[in-house]
């Protein structure tokens, strides 16, 4: 594969090159063509209007994929588990809120498409204050010092008026007219194509940085310091310009965020959006490049749809993590891979079936234990609002036992069925890794 | 004199109550690796079930209770969780008991709806217990004093006294070693766990009606506990101890210095206007930056001590 790699990187630029190029990336074009056509699928040709909460979701979920994949840079790629990456991200925001606000005074003059820039500057001088004390240490302390820092960082951010604007934050006005494209990002979807841009240079950026010899360090002193310390690395430097170059990219994220909401307040460094981060990387994969950014489209898609539907939604999150952690810890992209010799093999089509006798199973427990926490968190935080439990039409009464023994039956007879099945697709999977392996000596 | 006197009254309940917390966890994080960050919440759930239960039968059945309950909680936890995670590395562990926290959080705030509970001290103890030149001490925190000394007394006992005690002493700092001798290492992990889940019960129980009973309590005790387990060191109770009494005094007392920087230069005879640089930075009163202290005591000891105040290992 580093071979292809480097290949491709000498080859002078050409029809050949540039058919090779798409047929090497082709998932990622296929991603970015959806991005740019997403919003265009909603738009409301009578009111000649794009839907609001589309452009907006969307905004979001770039900006996450920017702050997840630099999330990855330091817990993916160089196995630091960091508990406050918000900080780079909240801060890189407020440097671009205090940037847009100066050229808007006429302080000095800057294109409204180079304000992310400025939060990614402000992100990266940050990173190098915070990173020198952090990256000394590794592992557990590494993550102790990171989870000091993030809330040091948010209790000042209430505390220090001038920078931060205490609790109601910093305002602003993206509306600047220094465009160098002559757009006047007054409309969120301007905003969003300019997200777009962004997201696929700090993309397309952090893919390159894999691929120097930073990168595969990070990944030597992840997988094995001792030894990279031996053969002549300084891990704890490594970790320092893993560690800044990351916080780099989260205040490139937060300088977008600053750009669509034209407000950061101390939630964008405080220790729940750190929780953010960990989160979309995690359930995404940390193995796979890509894993944040399933990771960061997926939990943005729960935040915005699911809590519109449900007061608990951070439950399901919760959840999907712990079982990620304790059945997958390769994350979506890992369950994913784990396929690949098999359909390589062409097995693949042996476990349709398991898969079909799963699947009832499953959805049987999800419905009821969606049942029982949607009961649950109706007979308080939905009473206290005044909601009333509807599904498909039907007003359900949280305070009879008739649901809940419903939900109670649900979860046991799903959890059984799902089991067993279990069981039977382990043996099947067993069995074909088997053959696999068997054929692979013939060979 | 008496600002003094009731200050220092004040952070030896403080630092028990934190102890408390961070005894178990610093068992369990040298024993085990894990730093468990699902403990404040357990301390969280402690003063949740001893607000359910006194509501019913009383306060004295709580107090017994609601630590048993938190115990059977944890050692659930430890053998049908944390166990399956091992596999899967330190990493996996931590990040298990992170989501943990935030599922019990969650679950807190749906049974127990958003908004605090009115957990109360008992009415037995909702009296003066005696005067300090004018100031009141109420004997609720006496009794908050007896139970931590108490509790104190005990572990120092199973630990020196017991044959599990030793064990236990034994595995805080050679693990391998202890389960190379033929101990069942396990069921001792699941022990200390439940043993420490229950210790953080019993801590929630006499904290909760101390300070607030609220779904937010677990994130805001748990960094704390964090600060006091590492700044104590890995693998040594004693270091815990004395750490939690600092960060005991340290929180009470930056509460009741009304001081700032500025006032420490007008001393020098520099007085800080509003057009002194950083005057911001001078000005803010030392009650504000109180909630910041922790944080910087724990980045300080990591840099200049990695292994805390009497740590034998590295974290």
């Amino acid at each position: 594969m580093n071979e292809t790699l480097t290949q491709t990187a000498t080859r002078p630029v050409s029809a050949a090159g540039a058919a090779n190029f798409v047929r090497q990336h082709w998932p990622w074009l296929l991603v970015l063509l959806i991005a740019l056509a997403l919003p265009w699928l909603f738009y409301d040709w009578s009111r000649a209007r794009h839907s609001g909460f589309v452009v907006a979701m969307l905004s979001q979920m770039s900006m996450m994929v920017i702050f997840a994949l630099s999330y990855n840079m330091q817990m993916g790629q160089a196995g630091l588990l960091s508990f406050g990456h918000a900080v780079f991200f909240g801060l890189g925001g407020y440097c671009a809120a205090h940037a847009l606000n100066l050229v808007k005074d006429g302080s000095f003059w800057l294109p409204t498409e180079l304000i992310p820039l400025a939060g990614g500057l402000g992100g990266l001088a940050f990173a190098i204050v915070f990173g020198y004390i952090a990256t000394k240490q590794r592992a557990t302390a590494f993550a102790m010092i990171t989870l000091g820092i993030g809330e040091l960082i948010t209790a000042c951010a209430l505390m220090f008026k001038t920078f931060f604007g205490g609790e109601g934050g910093v305002s602003t006005n993206r509306v600047i007219g220094t465009s160098l494209f002559g757009l006047g990002y007054g409309p969120a979807i301007q905003v969003y194509y300019l997200i777009v841009v962004w997201t696929v240079i700090a993309i397309a950026l952090m893919q390159l940085l894999t691929q120097t010899p930073l990168g595969r360090m990070a990944n030597a002193c992840r997988d094995n310091f001792e030894r990279a310390q031996f053969v002549g690395y300084d891990p704890s430097r490594v970790r320092f310009f893993q560690f800044t170059l990351s916080g780099f990219f989260a205040g490139v994220g937060g300088g977008l965020y600053a750009l669509t909401y034209e407000i950061v307040t101390f939630d964008t460094v405080a220790g729940a959006m750190s929780a953010n981060a960990l989160l979309m990387t995690y359930i995404g994969g940390v193995g796979a490049f890509a894993g944040p950014v399933i990771g960061a489209v997926l939990i943005v898609l729960l935040q915005s749809w699911v809590s519109l539907l449900s007061n608990s939604w951070l439950v399901y999150v919760g959840v999907l993590f712990i079982l990620m952690v304790t059945f997958a810890p390769g994350g979506i992209t890992g369950l994913v891979l784990m396929h690949e010799p098999i359909w390589r093999s062409g097995r693949i089509g042996r476990l349709a079936g398991p898969y079909a006798r799963v699947v009832l199973p499953s959805l049987i427990l999800a419905t009821g234990f969606v049942l029982l926490v949607e009961l649950c968190s109706f007979i308080t935080i939905g009473a206290a609002q005044g909601k009333s439990f509807t599904a498909s039409g039907v007003t359900i009464d949280p305070q009879h036992p008739g649901p809940w023994l419903v939900g109670a039956a649900l979860v046991i007879a799903g959890g059984f069925a799902l089991w067993r099945e279990g069981r039977h697709f382990r043996a099947v999977w067993e069995r074909v890794s088997e053959e696999i392996k068997a054929a692979g000596r013939e060979l | 004199m008496e600002v003094l006197l009731v200050s220092l009254l004040n952070g030896l309940v403080y630092g028990m109550l934190l102890f408390m917390l961070a005894s178990g966890l610093t068992l369990i994080f040298s024993m085990m690796g894990v730093l468990n960050f699902a403990h404040a919440s357990v301390y969280m759930l402690g003063a949740y079930f001893a607000y359910d239960v006194s509501r019913h039968v009383g306060f004295w059945p709580a107090l017994v209770l609601a630590p048993i309950l938190c115990g059977i909680l944890g050692a659930l936890i430890e053998m049908y969780g944390l166990r399956r995670v091992h596999k899967n590395g330190h990493i996996a562990e931590l990040l298990f008991t992170f989501g943990l926290a935030f599922i019990i959080e969650k679950a807190v705030q749906m049974i127990w709806g958003l908004l605090p509970v009115p957990y109360r001290v008992p009415a037995a103890l909702d009296h003066t217990l005696f005067h300090v030149y004018g100031t009141n001490f109420p004997a609720y925190r006496g009794f908050m004093l007896l139970i931590s000394g108490l509790m104190f007394l005990g572990i120092w006992l199973m630990l020196t006294r017991t044959r599990m005690g030793l064990v236990i002493q034994a595995a805080l700092t050679h693990p391998e070693m202890v389960g190379a001798l033929g101990h069942n290492v396990p069921r001792v992990f699941t022990t200390v766990f439940s043993g420490g889940c229950a210790l953080a019960g019993l801590a929630g129980v006499i904290g909760g009606n101390y300070l607030v009973t609220e779904p937010s309590m677990a994130f805001t005790m748990g960094p704390i506990v964090f600060v006091v387990v590492v700044f104590g060191g890995l693998g040594s109770l004693a270091g815990c101890f004395i750490a939690s009494l600092i960060m005991g005094y340290v929180q009470t007392f930056a509460v009741v210095l009304e001081y700032s920087p500025a006032d420490a230069l007008a001393a020098l005879g520099i007085t800080v206007t509003s057009a002194t640089p950083l005057s911001e930075f001078l000005t803010i009163p030392l009650p504000r930056i109180g909630a910041l202290l922790p944080f910087v005591m724990l980045i300080v000891i990591l840099l200049f001590k990695p292994r805390g105040l009497m740590g034998t290992r590295d974290t």
